[in-house]
């Protein structure tokens, strides 16, 4: 019953992306994935009782234990990931049932399948426990997502998928000399095994860095995120959705999971505290960008790289408070994000642009949009009440009670910075007509509810968050790694 | 958990509520739209007042759930909580009267009604919460749901300020995050005890005092504690029934109240003292009123000049919870309700000048008293309240301040008072004087009064102002209610 429930998350979008082909009206490929999504809840939820009832699963793939076989592992934080996946991804979907056909120029097939793999992708990356699969994972996803880049089509599109594509082609290089340092001296693949081993020195140190720096490519962490902005703003809006909260998620979360895991005890604090000071450098950088563009989407994008810059705050602290804060954190940022770039979309499909100045239309039709974004900017600027607001006070309950309030000072700071692009975007919406706003007459009458609902309840989500932290915060302590403790 | 018990609860979500209708209705349901409005005002006034003869009579509300390990969603109601509760509950309906009025025919009503509900329940939270976590949740939502009230005109001047207002409170509010963080992390739970929670014995001397500093200056920038306050004379450009709600029950009485949650229930008087803190705050807000009152002197805007004279007043109550002692407390908390009634009255009519005659700055204000009698009658009683002449509200506020001073030994508190007496007469007197008796420029003698939605709310606030001086012996008057918490307080 495990191992079906876990071979429908990992196969289940892949096939459907095939079956898709060989429907026969485009209303049954449009409503396919959309069925698919809801279908995976179920897998999801027998997942989840049995990871809340039994504690952290192991699972061998034709019963293949490691170090021989391929190992899945699902624990309260593969959990999380696991369920954030399936909820962006049914948002994405019914999102795009509607979007999609609209827009006659749109590539739709090509669109669905890489998505469809995409989603396969990060499935088996967030079950994913020995560090070859992980790689193969990473670049399947990476394959997808630059795809997904390019599908919109036009020389921005392919400059800005090219060169995400070197980032992430280096990165994967990266992680792969990693891998193949930690291989030749344990032998070992399997994190779990990795965990428990003892190994370390200088030379499990510099696969550290080799693997983090990769990783670090692919998520678009501070100072290796060039491509991210660009290329999440030219993407498809749903395909930014999916890329911000859950793409580049993944990368911070594969470091995050070798830091704390098989990795914990081979750093040195300093080390530790440098990590941190780069993601407080990101968290800043990211928010001044941000705060300097005049195009929403680009915005958004550069919100992602401030926000995925707190991750990194959990090395120096490496507490369960700070465990909590993080994976929280990663949550509602999932929520919002998502729900900020459809938002995004539904303004670009009402007017047919992003400009901020276009937001100060007195359009009716516009409101609901501009609350989404405000709801998930709440969430962003860790704002009460909403998932972003326990993760940020988690974070700095956890410094402060390691005594390091720098890090306090920077998580806080950071919401402020958050607020302040955010409040930017808001400003605009809120202010009299600007002279630019007039210029382009709107391309759409009217906004399906199948495109207004989605990013509203994933904004609802992220602000519901913070009200389930007594619920969440056992499951995210399932299969603590050693470094935090566990 | 009784639903009786759980009334605290109901009165944030009644207006919470509302406020969700609103916004769900969209632009075009004005009449359903203004139902659910008074329907709400009224409803809430309804539960306000069960709750309140319930807590005179010494029962127990409360509401708790845990949104987190450790961290608990706890609304309570004392003698406290209902002191700005019924306050807000009784301004929320007059000035809900007041802005249909105020703003019939203008754009984005669905925003400005659902945003201003939103505010009223924030208050109401800030009101009721039952620790920091809770305080610090409606603080901060009341942050967001007024920002978009004071940027509501949407021109340049109101983005600006809106920014400026953002930048303050919310510095403000990660300031006391940080604040309040650090106290859980050495004090662990953060319930609210009269007599505080906080023991010397938690952490070191200089520990305590940057928490507490931390959470001051935090709640300081809502109160408009100088040099915190510049965000309020620049957000007078919002709507009047807005300045009326910021000015009088909103954001800055939530700021003030929260440094008296500070001092009563979180650190205690005495440790509050045993830290020096009370000099500071008293020091802080002594400095504030005169400053406000000298800013407001040379204010030309009439709104403006409200403003800065909110700056200066609000301070009073800071005064009063600084110097400590009975009889100061009893004068500060009791000015928390006198400021709020007489203030919102001098900004509706200050509303009423500028919608019906287009008057806007003090140099227009000449014969302006006989061209709309009963504005400037309510104006000038109001305005003779703020300096303090009797029987008005605010002269009760005055002398029990100055009787604290007093017999706490503090006589330069008598100081301050006389000086921002004079001044609130140098500010408020030409006004008046032009009001009545200087002949209106330019031949302008046209009587109009305002209708009735602008003008009955102004009347009923300051017959309430007059009302709670001349009758602040009678039970359940402001005067006699602070008694009881000072009483309950000071045990």
């Amino acid at each position: 019953m495990l191992m079906a429930a876990v071979t429908a998350l990992l196969f289940g979008p892949l096939l459907t992306g095939l079956v898709v082909y060989l429907l026969p009206s485009r209303r049954l490929r449009d409503i396919g994935p959309v069925v698919l999504a809801i279908g995976l809840l179920g897998p999801l939820w027998h997942l989840g009782t049995e990871v809340v009832g039994a504690g952290p699963l192991v699972l061998a793939l034709g019963g293949h234990f490691a170090p021989l076989g391929i190992e899945l592992h699902v624990d309260g934080l593969a959990l999380a990931m696991l369920w954030l996946t399936g909820i962006v991804a049914l948002a994405v979907n019914v999102y795009v049932s509607a979007s999609l056909p609209v827009d006659a120029h749109f590539p739709a097939t090509g669109f669905r399948a890489l998505w469809l793999i995409l989603w396969s992708g990060l499935n088996a990356l967030f079950m994913a426990a020995d560090l070859f699969n992980i790689y193969v994972m990473l670049e399947l996803t990476a394959l997808a997502a630059v795809s997904l880049v390019v599908v919109s089509r036009g020389p921005e599109a392919v400059s800005a998928a090219t060169r995400y594509f070197l980032f992430a082609l280096a990165g994967s290089l990266f992680y792969l000399l990693g891998v193949a340092l930690v291989y030749g001296q344990t032998g070992l693949l399997s994190l779990r095994v990795l965990e428990t081993s003892s190994w370390g020195g200088p030379v499990s140190l510099l696969a550290l860095g080799l693997m983090t720096g990769g990783l670090a490519m692919k998520a678009a962490l501070f100072p290796v995120h060039a491509w991210l902005p660009r290329a999440h703003a030219v993407a498809p809006s749903a395909a930014s959705a999916a890329l911000s909260a859950l793409v580049a998620m993944a990368g911070a979360y594969l470091i995050i999971r070798l830091w704390l895991g098989p990795f914990a005890g081979h750093w040195p604090q300093a080390l530790a505290q440098g990590m941190a000071a780069l993601g407080t450098a990101g968290i800043v950088y990211g928010s001044i960008q941000a705060l300097r563009q005049s195009r929403l989407k680009l915005v958004i994008a550069y919100s992602t790289v401030a926000q995925l810059g707190y991750l990194l705050l959990i090395f120096p602290i490496a507490s369960l408070l700070a465990w909590q804060g993080v994976v929280y954190h990663a949550l509602s940022h999932g929520l919002a994000k998502a729900a900020f770039f459809l938002a995004a979309g539904n303004i670009i499909h009402l007017l047919g642009n992003d400009r901020l100045t276009s937001l100060s239309r007195r359009d009716h039709r516009l409101a609901g949009s501009v609350m989404v974004m405000a709801l998930s900017g709440i969430s962003l600027s860790g704002l009460p009440p909403s998932g972003g607001f326990l993760g940020k006070w988690w974070l700095i309950n956890a410094a402060l009670e390691s005594g390091q309030w720098w890090w306090a000072l920077a998580a806080a700071a950071g919401g402020l910075l958050a607020a302040a692009y955010v409040f930017r975007v808001l400003r605009h919406a809120l202010a009299e007509p600007h002279p630019d706003a007039a210029r382009d007459a709107p391309i759409a009458d009217n906004l399906p509810r199948r495109m207004f609902w989605p990013p509203m309840l994933l904004a609802l989500g992220a602000v519901a968050l913070g009200f389930a932290g007594q619920l969440l915060s056992p499951v995210i302590r399932i299969g603590l790694p050693t470094g935090v403790g566990g | 958990m009784s639903l009786y018990a759980a009334m605290p609860l109901w009165v944030v979500l009644s207006s919470m509520l509302a406020s969700v209708i609103i916004f769900a209705l969209g632009e075009d349901r004005r009449r359903m739209r203004t139902f659910i409005n008074l329907a709400a005002a009224v409803i809430k006034l309804i539960l306000v007042g069960i709750m309140l003869a319930g807590v005179a009579r010494g029962d127990q509300f409360g509401v708790r759930f845990a949104l987190a390990p450790g961290l608990e969603f706890a609304l309570h109601a004392d003698s406290l909580t209902m002191l700005l509760i019924t306050l807000s509950a009784i301004l929320w309906l007059v000035t809900t009267i007041y802005a249909i009025g105020y703003l019939e025919d203008s754009p984005n009503r669905a925003r400005f009604f659902g945003f201003f509900s939103l505010c009223v329940a924030a208050t109401m939270g800030v009101a009721s919460a039952a620790n920091l976590f809770t305080f610090f949740i409606f603080y901060e939502l009341l942050t967001l749901s007024t920002w978009p009230l004071v940027v509501h005109r949407g021109t340049p001047k109101a983005m600006r300020a809106g920014s400026k207002y953002l930048a303050y409170t919310l510095s403000g509010g990660t300031v006391l995050l940080i604040g309040i963080i650090g106290l859980h992390v050495i004090a662990g739970p953060l319930d609210f005890v009269h007599g505080g929670f906080v023991t010397a014995d938690m952490a070191p001397r200089s520990v305590l005092v940057a928490l507490f500093v931390l959470m001051l200056a935090g709640t300081g920038v809502k109160a408009a504690f100088f040099p915190l306050h510049s965000w309020l004379p620049a957000a007078m450009v919002a709507p009047a029934p807005v300045s009326a709600l910021l000015h009088a029950v909103a954001v800055v009485k939530v700021g003030i109240f929260g440094v008296a949650r500070l001092v009563f229930d979180v650190y205690g008087l005495e440790l509050t003292a045993a830290l020096g803190m009370d000099h500071l705050l008293a020091g802080i807000a002594a400095f504030t009123i005169l400053y406000g009152s000298v800013r407001a002197l040379g204010a030309v805007n009439i709104k403006q000049r409200l403003a800065w004279s909110t700056v200066s007043q609000v301070s009073y109550i800071g005064l009063g919870i600084g110097i400590g002692g009975p009889l100061a407390i009893v004068g500060g908390l009791a000015h928390l309700v006198h400021q709020g009634l007489m203030k919102i009255t001098l900004f509706f009519c200050a509303g009423n000048l500028s919608e019906i005659h287009e008057v806007k700055n003090v140099d227009q204000m000449d014969g302006i008293g006989w061209r709309m009698p009963w504005t400037m009658g309510a104006f000038t009683f109001a305005a003779l309240g703020m300096i303090g002449v009797p029987p008005i509200a605010g002269f009760i506020t005055k002398w029990y301040l100055g009787l604290g001073g007093a017999t706490t030994g503090a006589w330069w508190v008598i100081g301050v008072l006389v000086a921002s007496t004079l001044l609130n007469a140098a500010y408020f007197l030409p006004m008046l004087r032009r009001a009545w008796f200087v002949a209106p420029a330019g031949g302008h003698t046209d009587r109009r009064e305002a209708p009735p939605s602008l003008l009955v709310p102004a009347l009923v606030t300051v017959l309430l102002a007059v009302g709670s001086g001349f009758l602040a012996g009678m039970p359940m008057s402001p005067l006699q209610w602070v008694m009881l918490i000072s009483e309950r307080f000071l045990q």
